[in-house]
């Protein structure tokens, strides 16, 4: 039992009937390290199986507040095998709860603050949410984290003065001028949920009562709280943005502000190139009816490129060293309902075009379904960001943390050339714009990939071996 | 003619086996109370098959015609020294529901001459307004409920379009089987020779009963089956309509936007499955502190993790209903609640609908009972362990029996019916006792959620009576590849031992199919298996049953008395 817990806090005492299968688990707390007021302890993720590495929090049993007594149940943990209750191995009062219902958290992360006694309550609150802040308890939010690029462009955030709910405050029928407010079950639950205070929003039910669309339009008026945010598809934001409000930024925009920032402590520099794409287009034109996809041609070729560039391919983490990648994987930049994400095609330099095409598609319906696995988006080497869609001919893209270059590539369009021969002719052209780490890639490094780049686009037949 | 087979005789080969431990299992346990109608098998098929039916009732003519002597003798040895008469039956029962259904089909089949009377209609509770008609209702949530799991179905990979239903279809079908049931029911008496007289039937005197308005009839042996009926608190006002009990609810006139339920058990609970499904909101008002309060806590706590909190339920605990009055002149139905402890008021709820799911109370008003000197406590008819009906000064009165919920010791359909087979026993020269801590309850939510036996508190509260240790073993439906293959992982199996001869003390079971699994435990209990034994029976693979597999293997029972010395010992 003990060495599943990895903890010294099994008491002695600790019942004989309490074995393996039993899933009565005794929470593990910790004192902070660091803290000199020593008398709130974090309540963190207890490793329920030894194959466990994360668990979803179930539900929690206790609300903020509540007075906690040795051998209670505290919360309810999924692990990779079962459901199971934890209880709490001291009297205290649960001060803060850091993972919510549904969340998932690492094993031995904090998941909830105990506080011994009531006036430090309000203490450890304010210790969890300067903490929730550096650490993102969300696996959601930190899986998509890494890989999030900002080469796509998103609509510029909604900052205006703080306003109140903009509901009328009418009384309703059913509240007796207010005094208490007549919701339905779901109304309540739905409200809990999405944040939204009942005594504001203004029934349309049975003599007034607050039903459950209400209380989901109120929170569409006002989106609060992530759940809304996310609900709410890109057609619906933009018909439905309401003016004059502040609005919280979701779990993945807030991953993607972070991964900006972070990327502003990288040394970056760019370099252009305008590759004719006449007989790239032909190609296209030629194996289309197979399935392939102008996305898979324009991977398979960087990452032949690549094959021939290692340095363009490789990464520094951690400003000492550098890492030549042992497999070519390259991301491609993703739009998505409310951000993006960067599915990644392994081994691209390996894979024949047709695969590399099935994949593609596969990748972008699991994208679509929110069903994509964190190895999917998470391994990539060197990244891609395509607007050529939307007629843009050229742009500058910022460079993911913890990869080395990424490409940004225009759109194909028609152009008036001079040909060596003094001839004008009029050829396919598309300009890309490579932002790279100048510590370990220099401008030789990306200024040779691009030619080879252009010399397999200009003469692709290799691209389908 | 298969079911209706197994219908006669399985109760016979499974009862006519006392074990000796049995008596003193029922005679130290406490009654249970649980106010819930289980189902029965009375589901048999159509009796079609004529050639069948015809030698069957030989079979049993005759049999009836050998035990003429036995039923005299029987009436001998019955204990009130007076000389035997002539009367019009051998077994007369009050009351046509499961438990006397299943008295008269194994009274035939001892070769008693069986009378059976029905003042409403054949079928009782159960059948029409019980657990029968909720079957089907919970049928159909059931399928809703999967067809609007957008997340389950998209797991197993279907694609199914917005899913709807026709309230009037809904309640026909339950109404459909309500009618089919309580034909296939009267024909299986009809078809064995029970006669079945009309009218409402009344104690006389001893050994006497008046059938409707004049008709005096005689039996050796009366036994009282006339169940119960909904439970309605005072000051709640039931109009049939927005104020209603399960009686009204099975014929799902409405499907309110917005229902409140009174008692969180097993009917509150069926009905909430049902409620939800079918696009309701629910609120539960329970007076006792918590929901489920029947429940070992363990399945009660992982039920309402499951069954109430993802849904569009909201509850109050701790507070009584006192005035509940219906929907009218376009106001809500109001419900007045009070602190169950301190009797403050505490909040007025206005809702669409009220469904009183307090419990059910006997049936035994104009019963006659005055006439053989029987006070009935609270309604319910005083019974010893046998069955046999008490007298207002402590006394057994003979040749009166009462099974079912009017006698209250545990208000399940099959309950009734296996007392009711326990009786006729008795009367035909063998003594029985039943063992309640034997008999299964279900209860048929989604998933189903079935118990035998002691919960945890109960069993604990005994080991420390008697001395002895108590061990939980639990599995999980995770674990179940069957389970898992379905995408219904959510469910736990509980078993209650005591570790030291194997013995099992109780079963508990919330999973898919819980209310089919749990006859593995309840017959082990029944037939005295212990947990060493059962732990080497092989189960399919992979199915749900072995959820109970893994249970029993997982259960450490610490001394195998015949195992040898299994350490060299110094001597």
């Amino acid at each position: 039992m003990a060495h599943l817990l990895n903890t010294s806090f099994i008491p002695s005492s600790s019942s004989p009937t309490l074995r393996p299968r039993n899933p009565t688990i005794l929470i593990q707390t910790r004192r902070p390290p660091t803290r000199i007021v020593a008398k709130i302890r974090e309540i963190f993720m207890p490793a329920l199986s030894s194959t466990m590495t994360e668990g979803k929090i179930v539900s929690w049993m206790k609300s903020e507040g509540d007075k906690l007594s040795k051998g209670e149940s505290v919360v309810v943990v999924e692990s990779d095998k079962a459901d199971m209750d934890v209880e709490t191995f001291y009297d205290g009062y649960l001060a803060a709860i850091m993972v919510e219902e549904g969340g998932v958290a690492p094993v031995g992360s904090a998941i909830a603050l105990l506080a011994e006694s009531q006036a430090e309550i309000a203490d450890a609150k304010s210790k969890a949410a300067s903490s929730s802040e550096a650490e993102t308890t969300n696996s959601a939010a930190e899986s998509v984290g890494p890989t999030v690029v900002a080469a796509v462009a998103v609509a510029p955030p909604q900052v205006k003065e703080a306003a109140s709910l903009s509901l009328s405050l009418s009384t309703h029928p059913a509240s007796e001028g207010g005094k208490r407010v007549v919701a339905s079950p779901y109304a309540k639950k739905l409200a809990k949920e999405l944040k939204v205070e009942l005594g504001r929003v203004v029934g349309s039910g049975p003599s007034g009562r607050v039903v459950a669309k209400d209380v989901e339009a109120a929170a569409a008026a006002v989106s609060v709280g992530p759940t809304a945010a996310e609900a709410a598809s890109v057609a619906a934001k933009s018909v439905g943005i309401e003016l004059g409000t502040v609005v919280p930024f979701t779990t993945m925009q807030g991953a993607v502000s972070r991964n900006m920032v972070e990327s502003l402590a990288v040394p970056t520099f760019r370099v252009g190139y305008t590759f004719t794409t006449d007989a790239l287009d032909a190609l296209y034109k030629k194996i289309k009816s197979k399935g392939v996809t102008m996305t898979a041609l324009l991977a398979k070729a960087t990452a032949l490129a690549l094959a021939k560039h290692p340095v363009v391919n490789s990464s520094c983490r951690d400003g000492k060293s550098f890492t030549y990648n042992s497999s070519i994987n390259i991301a491609v930049a993703v739009a998505m309902d409310g951000g993006l994400i960067t599915p990644v095609l392994q081994d691209a330099d390996k894979v024949d075009i047709y695969s590399l095409s099935r994949k593609w598609k596969e990748l972008v319906d699991k994208a679509r379904a929110k069903q994509l696995q964190p190895q999917e988006y998470n391994t990539g080497t060197f990244t891609l960001s395509n607007l050529g869609m939307f007629g843009v001919d050229r742009f500058d893209a910022i460079l993911p943390p913890g990869t080395g270059a990424i490409m940004a590539v225009g759109a194909s369009q028609p152009t008036v050339v001079a040909t060596k021969d003094g001839r004008i002719g009029m050829k396919n052209q598309m300009q890309v714009n490579v932002t790279a780490d100048h510590r370990v890639i220099y401008g030789a490094d990306l200024a040779s990939f691009l030619q080879t780049l252009a010399n397999i686009i200009e003469d692709p037949k290799d691209l389908t071996f | 003619m298969q079911s209706s087979l197994s219908l006669s005789l399985s109760p016979h080969t499974s009862l006519t086996i006392p074990r000796p431990n049995q008596s003193s299992f029922a005679t130290s346990a406490k009654p249970i109370n649980l106010r819930f109608c289980g189902l029965r098998r009375e589901a048999l098929g159509d009796f079609s098959p004529l050639l069948t039916r015809r030698v069957h009732l030989n079979s049993i003519t005759a049999r009836r015609r050998s035990a003429a002597n036995l039923v005299v003798s029987a009436s001998l040895s019955g204990g009130n020294g007076s000389p035997p008469k002539s009367f019009d039956y051998d077994l007369l029962i009050i009351g046509a529901g499961v438990g006397g259904h299943g008295a008269a089909l194994h009274a035939v089949e001892k070769g008693l001459k069986t009378g059976i009377i029905e003042g409403d209609v054949v079928g009782g509770t159960c059948v029409n307004r019980g657990c029968v008609p909720s079957k089907a209702l919970l049928a159909v949530s059931g399928r809703m409920r999967e067809l609007q799991s957008e997340h389950h179905l998209k797991a197993l990979g279907l694609q199914v379009s917005a899913a709807g239903y026709d309230r009037q279809g809904v309640a026909d079908h339950a109404n459909n089987l309500a009618s089919k049931i309580r034909n296939n029911l009267t024909n299986s008496m009809k078809a064995i020779g029970v006669e079945i007289l009309t009218g409402v039937g009344t104690i006389l005197g001893p050994q006497k009963v008046k059938v409707g308005s004049d008709k005096v009839v005689t039996a050796q042996n009366i036994i009282i089956a006339t169940g119960s009926v909904p439970f309605v608190p005072k000051g709640i006002e039931v109009d049939g309509k927005t104020v209603i009990t399960s009686d009204h609810a099975l014929k799902l006139e409405s499907v309110p936007d917005w229902i409140a339920i009174v008692g969180s058990g097993y009917i509150g609970l069926e009905f909430s499955d049902v409620y939800t499904a079918l696009g309701s909101e629910v609120t539960f008002i329970e007076a006792l502190g918590q929901l489920m309060p029947g429940f070992d806590p363990e399945i009660g706590k992982l039920a309402q993790r499951v069954l109430i909190n993802p849904r569009k339920i909201d509850y109050h605990t701790g507070v009584f209903a006192t005035k509940i009055t219906p929907a009218k002149d376009g106001k809500p139905v109001i419900i007045e609640l009070i602190d169950a402890k301190t009797k403050e008021p505490k909040d007025t709820l206005e809702v669409d609908a009220a469904l009183i799911a307090t419990g059910r109370a006997p049936f035994t008003q104009g019963l006659g009972l005055e006439n053989v000197n029987v006070a009935t406590q609270r309604g319910f008819v005083p019974v010893d362990e046998r069955m046999r009906v008490i007298d207002a000064n402590g006394n057994l009165v003979p040749h009166l029996f009462c099974i079912g919920d009017a006698n209250g010791k545990m208000m399940l359909a099959h309950a009734a019916s296996a007392q009711g087979i326990s009786v006729v026993e008795q009367v035909t020269g063998r003594d029985h006792v039943l063992n309640h801590l034997s008999i299964p309850a279900a209860c048929f939510t989604h998933p189903e959620i079935s118990m035998v036996g002691l919960t945890e508190p109960q069993a604990r509260e005994k080991a420390e009576k008697e001395g002895f240790e108590v061990s939980i073993a639990k599995t999980s439906f995770k674990a179940n590849t069957k389970a898992l293959a379905e995408n219904e992982g959510e469910g736990l199996a509980k078993l209650i031992y005591r570790p030291d001869n194997g013995e099992i003390l109780g079963v508990h079971i919330f999973g898919l199919h819980a209310a089919d699994l749990i006859h593995e435990a309840s017959n082990a209990i029944a037939l005295g298996t212990r947990i060493q034994d059962i732990k080497l029976a092989v189960h399919a693979h992979p199915t749900l049953s072995e959820v109970l597999d893994e249970l029993f293997k997982s259960a450490k029972v610490k001394a195998q008395v015949a195992s040898p010395v299994s350490e060299p010992v110094a001597v």
